[in-house]
């Protein structure tokens, strides 16, 4: 039975976080560079043609001619080329109170370098003012172990060489985390709505009738809408499945586990799930299978509903049946 | 070379959160209207291309699922680029040039209300030095302004009598997410948003999605639409370094559109993917385009500006325009990259 | 209408799980110096950059591109950004090509690489979005299903994948740059790994890689001057693509890739692809993927692909040598993948394939796949124009 898919009041959305420490490995150039501020000095690098680029590069973008092996010390002082003042910073930015981006070019370069000034005063920022670099404490060889630059006249702070020489800089670890509001859209809103009520609610192709489970918002083969709304057993036929034997991100199911590619009754696509109260050395093509709901006082709108699927006393299907599904 | 054409174009209207649909959702009926508006049959049209980032909606293969928009069946000659619209239908126009198709659906689409545009973009930056720092895209674009301030190449008062203007063309635009009438004096008033940029300098943040259908001459002739002509398709890069180069000036603009021929004739209009306001100026010197021609008359990317979309939205803009009979020749552009770092330009005629 | 267009520099870089001596920058100018060093040419007489790769996720940056170009020599000059999932490679040399085929540039340099060791490919693989559940665990779980589907119907016998892996392996002992080398390998050895997606075997599995492979693409100009080899000229390019879901879709012998093979020999003036080809790169990131392509391809009759591999035929003694470089079962730099198979293919009809060159190798097929078995991209080169 189908009927015209109800508009739905609510459209789900939830945050969605994307976060990742991504570890880089720098190369000679800029090993060079961040080995060198770690220890309070700043390298620019000398292209064939004689330019002095900071932040240095293994090539001049003007030609693409691999630089030369030449580092030289630059600054640390410098003028202010350009700025932007940040009256409210955002939550990641380098300051927390008010400052200023700047494009600065240190003395000896022929580039400038994008980093922060912190004067505490927007009144106190110009173009052409002269800055000088205030170190992070402890320098882990990065481009932050630059603080921020400040005006010169308060002052260049010295940095003590380190004792000993140690190991050049070779990766840095940039964490990269953002944030986002999720929303799955108006078909996967009401399949969602249909778990919470312990049902599967799929969507019938508007040019075929074929019944999607989940719906995505589309009959992909056609690109029309599913605009008929169809609930599909909880029951169905196994018609491909793989046995799961290592770890996985993202995945916190007890290994070795079945998943399973599962035609649900009712339905013209095959649905993932887990296969559990099941040997494994039984699982196996056209063997029939029902879903297990977790109890009802936990539903949400969520696949996680789904424990998992089980073997039921029915017979397999022949391959022949479903051969097309998989 | 081959003469090809935009046959048909259908876009979403630009809004701050299009939270009711997901990508296919908003594609689908989009895609309906424009191969319905190109005359071409589905089937017939022989290549597809789209343009998004995986990065505004924090998926990876964003632009796979959006495939079902389209109706792949039978499988279709299809590609994809990690780029503004614009450039998928650059990647369109050069398979028409080959022979390897007559006509080309090229789609595009972005939601940037999912996250923090200003800041998903500073992940475009060098990651080893500017991404740690970072900065984001409107610190980055106050930088320019502040360089062209600096240089005596624009005010303050000009920037905001470009935002007066656009939000009062955009009065005629139904798309339009930011539109009406506003006073210079009253905008100015307002505080900085990052210094020297206020509010009114910036983009709004837009979801939103285009899809048009571009065809070779003889495809294009048979069509409801009288052709719009892409007479030059051009784009070029700059480096990447904000420090590294002139923020004043856009040689990449300027090297597209001589190899485009925006000169070799008189342009009735411009749509420029300009998102801050101090960006107009640069565009409008590095095209050489003169004070008379009238600049972005769909209100621009200041009265909307979907991520992704917002460049083939000005190829699309301009030739509703010319459909209209506004005109006969007109410049669109398409940027990408921090500060205007890539550009694209695009000469187009009416019949 | 086309113009000719060829291959004319081909560089690789060495290929490693971790390339921790190199940026991304120097990952990807690697095997741009050696590809212009192989065509005897200078960043200047380059027009165009095409960059190729899998998800930016991968190395945590939007649209890296933008800041890589210039390590390309590309300011001033138009650059294509191309992401068509696992066969961006083979697309991004064929979006390469296209420039040089319409006319409108000379020489075009394209460029693909991943740095996997950046981050972790299962992670990016397999984010997980709010309302959710994942349970497919990354590539190998969603494919592992389809190989078991092919297996149910072509009945072919269970150690097709073994020794698909094994050829393939000792194939990657010949060549300098692969990055997993198992100069011990034997069939019992493939058979005792671990069982990870079952029927995949750790053994039957593509390793991560990080590296980059560049291509030069001429015209016919350009072509006659290359001198440090002869130019692979392009024959025919193909793309084709398919929904990743739809009711009824056929996973495991997929429509987008047997029309494209189709379409591609069409183009080619190609009649009996089995015959004419004389060797071919293709993409196969689980070993039992080479019977199913090698069917998917039309050079084996539906069901009977896995004879190839069980005759001998995809051997590099075979007559129809398959992945002579040890392919992506040795070297899986993601957004790489599909482009060194085009340079593979490209290689031989150079006659530059050293130790694992086929001899006398005049047509060849490269071939790439992505997404869930629905994108693909195709080439076919020859040692002489169309």
């Amino acid at each position: 039975m189908s009927h015209p898919t109800p508009e739905t009041d609510v459209i789900l959305s939830a945050p969605h976080v994307l976060e990742y420490d991504y570890r880089r490995s720098l190369g000679p150039v800029l090993s060079h560079f961040f080995s060198a501020l770690r220890e309070g000095q700043i390298h620019g690098v000398k292209t064939k043609s004689g330019r002095v680029l900071v932040p240095p590069a293994e090539y001049d973008p003007e030609t693409g001619e691999s630089t030369t092996d030449e580092f030289v010390a630059v600054g640390p002082g410098g003028v202010v080329e350009s700025w932007a003042w940040v009256g409210t910073p955002r939550k990641n930015h380098p300051i927390a109170h008010p400052f200023a981006f700047a494009l600065i070019k240190l003395d000896g370069a022929d580039t400038a370098l994008l980093h922060a000034v912190d004067t505490r005063d927007e009144s106190l920022m110009a173009s052409g003012m002269r800055v000088t670099p205030r170190w992070a404490a402890t320098p882990e060889g990065g481009i932050t172990d630059l603080c921020c630059f400040v005006p010169e006249d308060q002052g260049v702070q010295t940095v003590e060489a380190p004792d000993e020489v140690s190991e050049p800089t070779q990766s840095i670890v940039t964490p990269v985390n953002v944030e986002y509001v999720y929303s799955p859209g108006k078909a996967a809103t009401r399949y969602l709505q249909g778990l919470k009520q312990g049902k599967f609610l799929g969507q019938a192709s508007d040019s075929s009738g074929l019944v999607y489970i989940p719906p995505r918002g589309a009959c992909p083969r056609d690109g029309v809408p599913t605009s008929r709304e169809v609930e599909v057993s909880g029951k169905g036929t196994v018609v491909t499945l793989t046995i799961v034997r290592v770890p996985s991100a993202n995945i916190t199911v007890d290994l070795p586990y079945c998943t399973a590619n599962i035609l649900l009754d009712g339905a013209d696509i095959s649905f993932t799930g887990l296969l559990q109260e099941c040997p494994l050395e039984d699982v196996r093509i056209g063997m029939r299978v029902e879903a297990v709901w977790v109890d009802s006082s936990e539903w949400d709108y969520s696949s996680e509903n789904i424990k998992y699927f089980r073997p039921i006393d029915e017979p397999d299907l022949p391959f022949s049946e479903i051969k097309e599904y998989c | 070379m081959r003469d090809v054409a935009i046959v048909s174009y259908a876009q979403s209207p630009s809004v701050r959160t299009q939270q009711d649909e997901n990508e296919v959702e908003m594609l689908m009926p989009l895609i309906k209207e424009a191969v319905e508006g190109s005359g071409i049959a589905k089937q017939d049209i022989g290549f597809t291309c789209s343009g998004s980032t995986d990065y505004l909606s924090g998926q990876s293969f964003a632009f796979v699922m959006a495939v079902d928009a389209v109706g792949a069946w039978p499988p279709i000659n299809e590609s994809h680029v990690e780029m503004d619209g614009a450039w998928a239908l650059y990647e369109a126009w050069i398979k028409i040039q080959c022979g390897e198709a007559d006509s080309a659906l090229i789609f595009s689409f972005g939601r940037s209300s999912m996250g923090e545009t200003a800041e998903t973009l500073g992940l475009q930056l060098d990651p080893y030095t500017l991404a740690p720092l970072k900065a984001d895209a409107i610190s980055l674009a106050a930088l320019q302004a502040r360089a062209g301030l600096d240089a005596g190449k624009w005010t303050e008062r000009e920037m905001a009598e470009i935002a007066v203007r656009c939000r009062a063309q955009a009065k005629d635009n139904p798309d339009a997410q930011l539109s009406g009438d506003f006073e210079t004096d009253q905008l100015l008033a307002d505080p900085y948003l990052v210094s020297p940029l206020r509010k009114h300098d910036c983009p709004p943040v837009s979801d939103g999605a285009a899809v048009m259908v571009i065809a070779a001459e003889e495809v294009a002739r048979k069509g409801p639409n009288p052709p719009v002509w892409i007479r030059g398709l051009e784009h070029r890069l700059d480096s990447h370094q904000p420090g590294g180069r002139d923020l004043t000036l856009s040689p990449s603009t300027s090297l597209a559109a001589q190899a485009a021929g925006v000169a070799d004739g008189p342009i009735d209009f411009a749509e420029l993917h300009a998102p801050f306001t101090h960006q107009e100026v640069i565009l409008r010197e590095a095209l050489g385009l003169g004070p008379d021609v009238l600049i972005n008359p769909s209100g621009g990317p200041l009265s909307g500006n979907p991520i992704m979309v917002a460049g083939l939205a000005r190829l699309g803009e301009s030739a509703r325009r010319l459909w209209a009979g506004h005109g006969k020749r007109a410049v669109a552009h398409a940027t990408s990259g921090p500060c205007l770092q890539q550009n694209l330009v695009c000469v187009l005629e009416g019949e | 209408m086309a113009e000719h267009a060829a291959v004319i520099g081909i560089g690789q870089t060495d290929f490693d799980a971790k390339r921790v001596d190199v940026s991304q920058v120097g990952l990807i100018r690697e095997a741009a110096l050696r590809a212009l060093k192989d065509a005897q040419l200078e960043w200047s007489d380059i027009d165009a950059v095409v960059i190729g790769k899998a998800p930016d996720m991968f190395e945590g940056v939007m649209m890296p591109e933008l800041f890589l170009a210039e390590a390309l020599g590309c300011v001033g000059k138009p650059m294509l950004r191309v992401h068509t999932a696992g066969s961006v490679g083979g697309s991004t040399a064929i979006v390469a090509a296209s420039l040089v085929q319409s006319g409108i540039h000379k020489r075009v340099l394209t460029v693909s690489y991943e740095k996997q060791s950046e981050s972790n490919a299962m992670w990016a693989l397999s984010i997980k979005l709010p309302f959710s559940q994942t349970l497919v665990a990354g590539a190998g779980g969603f494919f592992a299903p389809l190989i078991r589907g092919y297996m149910a119907r072509s009945g072919a016998p269970e150690d097709t994948g073994i020794r698909v892996a094994l050829k393939d392996r000792l194939n990657a002992l010949k060549n300098p740059v692969a990055h997993l080398k198992l100069p011990d390998v034997t069939f019992e050895m493939i058979a005792n790994s671990p069982m990870l997606w079952d029927p995949i075997r750790y053994l039957e599995t593509c390793p991560s890689s990080d590296g980059a492979c560049a291509l030069i693409i001429g015209d016919s100009a350009a072509a006659k001057q290359s001198r440090s080899h002869p130019p692979a000229w392009i024959h025919a390019t193909q793309m084709k693509t398919e929904p990743t879901m739809f009711a009824k879709r056929d996973q495991v012998m997929p429509q987008a890739g047997l029309d494209c093979s189709a379409a591609l020999y069409k183009k080619a003036g190609i009649t009996d692809p089995r015959k004419e080809i004389d060797c071919a790169e293709v993409y196969v990131p689980f070993s039992w993927f080479e019977p199913m392509w090698m069917e998917n391809l039309h050079f084996a009759p539906p069901g009977e692909g896995w004879r190839m591999t069980y005759e001998g035929a995809t051997a590099l003694d075979g007559d129809l040598p398959i992945n002579m470089s040890g392919g992506v079962l040795c070297t899986n730099a993601i957004g790489a993948s599909g482009m060194v198979r085009f340079a593979e293919a490209a290689m031989q009809v150079r006659g530059q394939a050293g130790e694992h060159q086929i001899d006398g190798a005049k047509k060849a097929l490269g071939h790439a796949y992505g997404g869930g078995s629905q994108y693909f991209s195709m080439w076919i080169v020859g040692d002489q124009p169309l």
